[in-house]
């Protein structure tokens, strides 16, 4: 035995290691194959012996060898043995070779479970972290099943290294085992939170991989990510989740108004350039997810438009592409923003870096208007000249395309230059888009009624000069524009003006090397053409030139007739037939030309490329039921026979079974007679709705554009596009000198006063008129077609299967299959232990087991049924409140004394992504967001922002009224909203609380209600004016960075049906209280409101006001003027109104600790007054609510029905006050460092209590 | 999620594979041969990023590269990967193989693939980066963000 060793391990000596093998190929160049088929030799050798290190060293070589490519399969049993070697070299070595060639269908796959699970069990970690990498790569799904219970064991392991492993590859056994995401999740959670940064972060990816498929299921996780977000300083966290965000965003708007405030603070602090370009995208993200135009989101569009800028304009190019990449994205919503920055975009165009020049093209894509529509296409074509290299030509080619075709036509004013674009195109060389350019010819001369007189006449000399075209057939692909060429000349014959000289180029024997679909075109529309001329010639001439005609398609066409095409050859042999006939026929004097066009006559409709596919399916008609009634499955083979032959034997069920299914089938003929009736793709027996070409309707209407001749149409290789937009140009000069003039006489009548520099302005969007009257004929669609455009998924993506809810309780029977001897007496399972750990509080257990047993029937009953759903909102929301049970309070109250940014306690938050969306601070200005909070909830926004200094015990307090209440306030919730939803759709109510200035309203209702929902709706957006046109409401709010600054935030609303346009919003100034003005401007212009109106929407607009003294309230006259624009006429309007500068408006909510204020009030500085109000009988938490929110106050301390309150004026003042009641009796003591400032808040606060 | 990472040669030659999906041997080369195509015909002052190849991936997919002395360093990612962030996980790689070999060149890449744990360097090299709690990440060492010595490749 131990001979056996020592020579074992003498032997070794001799044999190759892995150096060997590399030095050896290195030194065999010529015959390196050869060389290694030796070497594996040697290797099969070496793994036939025992000793584990020669087996050892062979699978280390081969596993080089799999890199370079060679098989190594046959190998996979050895190279389980050397896993499952005690030693950890071996073991290593063998763990790498099977995770590098493994893979599912690997069949020794399954003789590795238990070696795996041992050494997931080993104690060294080492052995475990081995075995954890090597898994990640083979896992499969049964590997996932049996060893995802061990798995999930380890992320609770002792040692960091093991738990980051196993977070990481839970991803992976998530992905082969999707039953595995509901049990494990809970754990995997927890580690978001782990003491370890490298956990941490290895769950934040997992977690951040699993939401970035399947979003929707993750948004609960929402706050505490956001909380990760603003305590993490690791940018590879940070990173992700600000990815995720971006993931998550679109499907809550709230969460990204949450957003953007931090977000932007990360992009003007951060100096690492990925985590900017991250925060960039993630904004845009959100901006997109936020209806646009709001005004004050421009401000964060305009930051992300101005870093990207200097991304695109650094040196780097890495930055450079990644800028415009980023760039596009802001594009699609955002287009007015980028299109400032065109130059440095088109300049990016001439960059040597091909990615980046593909970039800028994609962003030229969205660029285009209709004004520089041409000029951007005349650039482009430009560098197609100049392009080296077919596929950055072929790339700009299909740009050109896709900018001129993009969003139906939408961009061209000029029909002519665009076939003469694409005639252009048709003369690069070697391109592989023919048929792109095709496509588009077809497109545009079957939907354009108007061009086809252009089209056709280009189409024939494209068929005159195909010889220039199809140089190279095999290579060349864009002989395919000459099947758009054949057709339109065939299809649109009628304009052509010489059909004779085009049937001939159609018939050259050159044709016949073109490719067979093509000729097959040819042939179709040679005998199109064929009517036409013979049509032509009957009625002038005697015969004689019809005759010649239909000699010269005979002479012609057995050229095609022996084509080796089928197609063609068909066609051909059906043409000349017909041809002959004719012929005789004319010989004989017979009219013809009538019937022959009667061939072709009809019009051909464009039909939506997903047309068929959005028939819907018919009520009643089901295509999986059985036609006939399906053989029974107990008839064996032997009987079916006999059934053939013995029909009339009746069977026991099936007469009546036919009875039925005669009638159904008889009516289901009648529906199927009428639906084919109403079908416009069903060919009906009956032509009578087909229309015949010479009587067809609306041709005639359309104005036939006189063809300019100075162009020279006859010259196929000159670049004609350029005299397009000379022609295109001087026609639009025109145009606008004509506009101006008339203009100018307007206005002359009009109002000779108001000299204007309207016109000279830059010509806006809607003024340029096309070329001439365009009809795009749109593309039909299947009545009643399904409006949805789904079904793009890939259904085998496996993320699919992960699309679990992962807030739904977990049920008992949802474990992770343990290995266990006897089935009855199953070990508990950790996936249990964590279900009873995170549902501390029993009861709600119970409760919610109950009733989801409950729910269980509701579904079996109905589970459409709104009441229902409601009840599982509840649900969810009651199983948030049991996790909230078993987390552990510390974590949290740590992390918020580290966390400036007012966020609410974590387990409340958790308990209710709504609510904590809710408190959700607003993006742009952080002093409306603590209002919010503050108005929401007093309580609350105690706990979190004085909660280093409060007593311990007072959050708890605060957590557990949060928790009894919630459930009970819920089902008023739930009915307020009810209400409000039917008040909204009666009529647009008034915008209450506008915490964001002008959000999205529906949700803006949503929050108020859900975070303090007996209080009334409040909105500090007083009415302003309004007429009949038009309605203003405004609030007013001090500048927290401008001691000197007022913002008034006014809502335009468009209450008439007409368009207003060019308001202007005007006031008086006092010497007191000052617009603020672009420079330039004299004192008593107005300010151009930065949008327009149309009918019934509203949009808000903010001005700035400087103020010198605030102590007294103010009042200031203003006049808005505005263009009422119908589709006739256009009138000036005006509507006057009164600004009204409360003192409140100049009060900012600021946020006081108890302490700070104690000693604020010991100072002595401050006056005292007081103020009582009588009869007020409301909660009390309303009452401070409303100070709150009215009066921009904050609760430093409420102690049952006493409160104290702060809040500081732009200048610095400081408000306390003390406010008490008792029955429907408030008093409020107040000090301030200015008494007449004071009294004048006073007043307010009483007016305001005085008003409800 | 990061794909694939592939170490080849100026001529192509893989030198580290590591494929994080399963591929079948003749594919993975076709793979290699492709992305070399891809990346080979590339300046060296171009941007490293590149839309996926056919073979792997698909839009989702970009590779991003580096490119030192004699080797290629290709990643391949999917979107959910900061693309900033992997250029630097490049580099910190190599800086890691730099400390593992002393002076890291094509050869010890060649010697020691299953020396120093190299097999298991990337993923290693992942989890120090994202385990180092950088202020920042050092962007472009070109730019001189850090002063890591950028290791020196000898020409082989």
């Amino acid at each position: 035995m131990a001979l056996k060793i020592v020579k074992g391990s003498i032997d070794r000596m001799f044999d190759k290691n892995l150096q060997d093998l590399v030095r050896g190929i290195r030194n065999h160049k010529e015959d390196e194959a050869k060389y290694i088929s030796t070497c594996i030799d040697e290797i099969k050798q070496e793994l036939k012996q025992d000793n584990i290190a020669v087996k050892a060293n062979a699978v280390c070589k081969l596993t080089y060898l799999q890199m370079l490519g060679y098989d190594v399969s046959w190998a996979a049993f050895n190279i389980v043995e050397v896993m499952s070697s005690s030693k950890f070299t071996y073991k290593r070595i063998g763990y790498l070779a099977a995770s590098q060639c493994f893979h599912e269908s690997t069949d020794v796959i399954m003789l590795t479970t238990n070696q795996i699970r041992k050494d997931l069990s080993s104690p060294n970690q080492y052995d475990t972290g081995v075995a954890l990498t090597g898994l990640s790569c083979f896992v499969t799904p049964d590997l996932a099943r049996d060893l995802a219970n061990d798995i999930m064991t380890l992320m609770s392991h002792t040692k960091p290294y093991i738990r980051k492993k196993a977070v990481l590859i839970m991803y992976k056994v998530f992905l082969k085992y999707p039953e595995s995401l509901r049990p494990a999740f809970p754990r995997l959670k927890e580690k978001l939170e782990d003491p370890d940064p490298g956990v941490q972060s290895a769950a934040v990816n997992v977690i951040c991989e699993l939401a970035r498929r399947n979003p929707k299921n993750y948004l609960s996780l929402a706050p505490l990510f956001f909380k990760l977000m603003t305590s993490s300083t690791n940018n590879w966290v940070l990173i992700k989740i600000i990815k995720l965000f971006g993931a998550l965003t679109p499907l809550e708007p709230r969460l990204g108004k949450k957003l953007i405030e931090p977000l932007t603070n990360l992009i003007h602090s951060t100096s690492a350039m990925s985590l900017l370009y991250e925060c960039v995208n993630t904004v845009i993200a959100v901006l997109i997810s936020l209806s646009s135009g709001m005004p004050n989101h421009s401000a964060s569009i305009q930051l992300c438009v101005q870093k990207l800028r200097i991304l695109i304009e650094d040196s780097d190019q890495n930055l450079k592409y990644l800028g415009l990449l980023a760039m596009s994205k802001i594009l699609k919503t955002h287009p007015k923003s980028v299109q400032s920055h065109k130059d440095l975009i088109l300049q990016c165009l001439d960059d040597k870096d091909e990615s980046i020049r593909l970039r800028a093209l994609d962003l030229l894509y969205g660029m285009v208007s209709k004004k520089n529509l041409m000029e951007i296409v005349k650039k482009l074509m430009l560098h197609v000249d100049k392009a080296e290299g077919t596929t950055y030509r072929d790339e700009l080619l299909t740009k050109i395309i896709d900018i001129c075709s993009q969003s139906n036509y939408q961009y061209i004013t000029n029909f002519e230059w665009y076939i003469s674009i694409l005639v252009e195109l048709t003369r690069l060389e070697g391109t592989r888009h023919g048929h792109l350019i095709a496509s588009q010819m077809l497109d545009v001369a079957i939907r354009v009624k108007a061009i086809r007189a252009f089209a056709v006449a280009q189409m024939a000399t494209l068929l005159d000069n195909a010889h220039l075209l199809t140089g190279n057939t095999q290579r060349n692909g864009i002989c395919e524009v000459l099947y758009a060429a054949a057709w339109i000349c065939g299809e649109f014959s009628e304009h052509l003006e010489n059909p004779m000289q085009t049937l001939e180029a159609m018939l050259r024997p050159k044709v016949a090397t073109l490719p067979g679909h093509i000729q097959a075109v040819y042939v179709q529309n040679a005998a199109k053409l064929f009517a036409t001329v013979l049509r032509s010639q009957e009625g002038n001439t005697e015969g004689t030139a019809a005759q010649e005609t239909s000699q010269l398609m005979i002479d012609r066409l057995p050229l095609f007739v022996q084509s080796a095409n089928l197609e063609v050859q068909e066609r051909a042999s059906c043409i000349l037939q017909l041809v002959k006939y004719i012929q005789k026929l004319q010989q004989k004097d017979v009219e013809v030309a009538e019937e022959v066009n009667a061939l072709f006559a009809g019009e051909l409709n464009p039909v939506a490329p997903k047309a068929q596919k959005k028939v819907p399916v018919p009520e009643g008609l089901d295509l999986d039921a059985w036609i006939n009634e399906p053989p029974s499955e107990s008839e064996s083979e032997d009987e079916k026979p006999k059934a053939i032959f013995a029909k009339e034997e009746p069977k026991h069920s099936r007469p009546r079974h036919t009875e039925v299914d005669e009638k159904e089938l008889a009516r289901r003929r009648e529906a199927r007679k009428q639906e084919q009736a109403n079908n416009p793709f069903y060919i009906k027996a009956s032509p009578s709705s087909q229309k015949v070409y010479q009587d067809a309707p609306g041709v005639e209407h359309i104005p036939v554009v006189q063809i300019d001749l100075s162009v020279p149409l006859k010259v196929p290789g000159l670049p004609m596009s350029d005299q397009y937009v000379k022609l295109e140009e001087e026609r639009r000069q025109k145009e606008r000198a004509e506009k101006k003039k008339k203009e100018k006489k307007k206005r002359k009548e009009k109002r000779s006063g108001r000299g204007k520099k309207h016109d000279s302005g830059p010509e806006s969007e809607e003024d340029i008129t096309p070329a001439h009257m365009v009809d795009i004929v749109t593309e039909e669609m299947p009545e009643n077609a399904l409006p949805s455009d789904d079904d793009d998924k890939d259904p085998n993506d496996p993320h699919k299967a992960l699309d679990i809810d992962l807030d739904k309780p977990l049920a008992d029977s949802e474990k992770l299959p343990v290995r266990s001897h006897r089935p009855t007496e199953a070990p508990k399972s950790p996936a249990e232990d964590g279900d009873t750990e995170s549902a501390a509080p029993q009861e709600p257990k119970k409760k919610s087991s109950k009733e989801k047993k409950e729910k269980k029937k509701d579904k079996e009953k109905d589970r459409k049924k709104s009441k229902e759903e409601k009840k599982k909102k509840k649900h969810k929301h009651e199983e948030g409140e049991d996790l909230l049970g078993g987390q552990p309070d510390e974590p949290a109250v740590q992390s918020e004394e580290t966390n400036e940014v007012a966020a609410p306690p974590t387990s409340t938050s958790v308990s209710d992504l709504d609510f904590w969306l809710s408190n959700a601070p607003v993006p742009s200005n952080s002093q409306e967001a603590a209002t919010v909070a503050a108005a929401a909830a007093p309580v609350p926004q105690e706990a979190s922002g004085t909660a280093p200094d409060s007593e311990p015990d007072e959050p708890k307090d605060t957590e557990t009224e949060e928790t009894k209440s919630s459930k009970h306030k819920k089902k008023k919730q739930k009915k307020e909203k009810e209400e409000k939803e039917k008040k909204k759709k009666k009529k647009h109510h008034h915008h209450h609380h506008h915490s964001d200035g002008g959000g999205d309203e529906s949700v803006q209702n949503g929050t108020v209600e859900e975070e303090e929902e007996p209080l009334p709706p409040m909105s500090n957006y007083c009415l302003l004016a309004e007429n009949s046109y038009i309605k203003m409401v405004c609030d007013i709010q001090g500048n927290l960075q401008d001691g000197s600054q007022v913002v008034v935030s006014v809502i335009f609303e468009n209450k008439c049906d007409s368009f207003l346009k060019s308001m202007e919003f005007n006031v008086l100034d006092s010497l007191n209280s000052k617009l603020q003005r672009p420079e330039g401007a004299g004192p008593h212009d107005g300010l151009t409101v930065p949008f327009q109106l149309p009918p019934g929407v509203s949009n808000e607009a903010r001005f700035v006001f400087t103020v010198q003294s605030i102590v007294m309230p103010q009042k200031l006259k203003g006049t808005l003027t505005f263009i009422v624009k119908n589709e006739d006429s256009s009138t000036h309007e005006k509507l006057d109104f009164k600004l009204h500068f409360t003192c409140t408006s100049y009060l900012i909510t600021t946020p006081c600790y108890s302490d700070a204020f104690a000693k604020l009030l010991e100072s002595g500085d401050l006056k005292c007054s007081s103020v009582r109000l009588e009869g007020v009988n409301m909660p009390f938490h309303h009452l401070l609510a409303r100070i709150c929110f009215h009066h921009h106050f904050s609760v430093v301390e409420r102690i049952d029905s006493c409160a104290s309150m702060y809040s500081r004026s732009i200048q610095g003042h400081h408000v306390c006050l003390l406010v008490k009641t008792a029955d429907q009796t408030v008093s409020i003591d107040a000090k301030c460092d200015e008494p007449s400032l004071l009294g004048n808040v006073l007043d307010e606060i009483k007016q305001t209590f005085s008003q409800c | 999620m990061i794909k694939a990472i592939l170490i080849f040669n100026n001529h192509g030659k893989p030198r580290l594979i590591r494929f994080y999906q399963y591929f079948a041997e003749d594919l993975q080369q076709q793979i290699i041969r492709e992305t070399f195509h891809l990346v080979s015909k590339r300046d060296d002052n171009v941007c490293n990023f590149l839309e996926g190849g056919s073979l792997i991936g698909g839009s989702d997919y970009k590779l991003i590269y580096r490119h030192y002395a004699t080797l290629y360093f290709v990643f391949c990612v999917d979107s959910s990967e900061s693309e900033l962030g992997i250029l630097d996980l490049i580099q910190v790689f190599v800086e890691t193989l730099d400390k593992c070999f002393e002076n890291v060149c094509e050869l010890d890449l060649i010697f020691h693939m299953d020396k120093g744990g190299l097999s298991a360097a990337p993923a290693r090299a992942v989890s120090a980066v994202k385990n180092m709690n950088l202020p920042e990440i050092p962007r472009n060492i070109n730019i001189g963000d850090i002063n890591i010595k950028v290791p020196s490749l000898s020409p082989f």
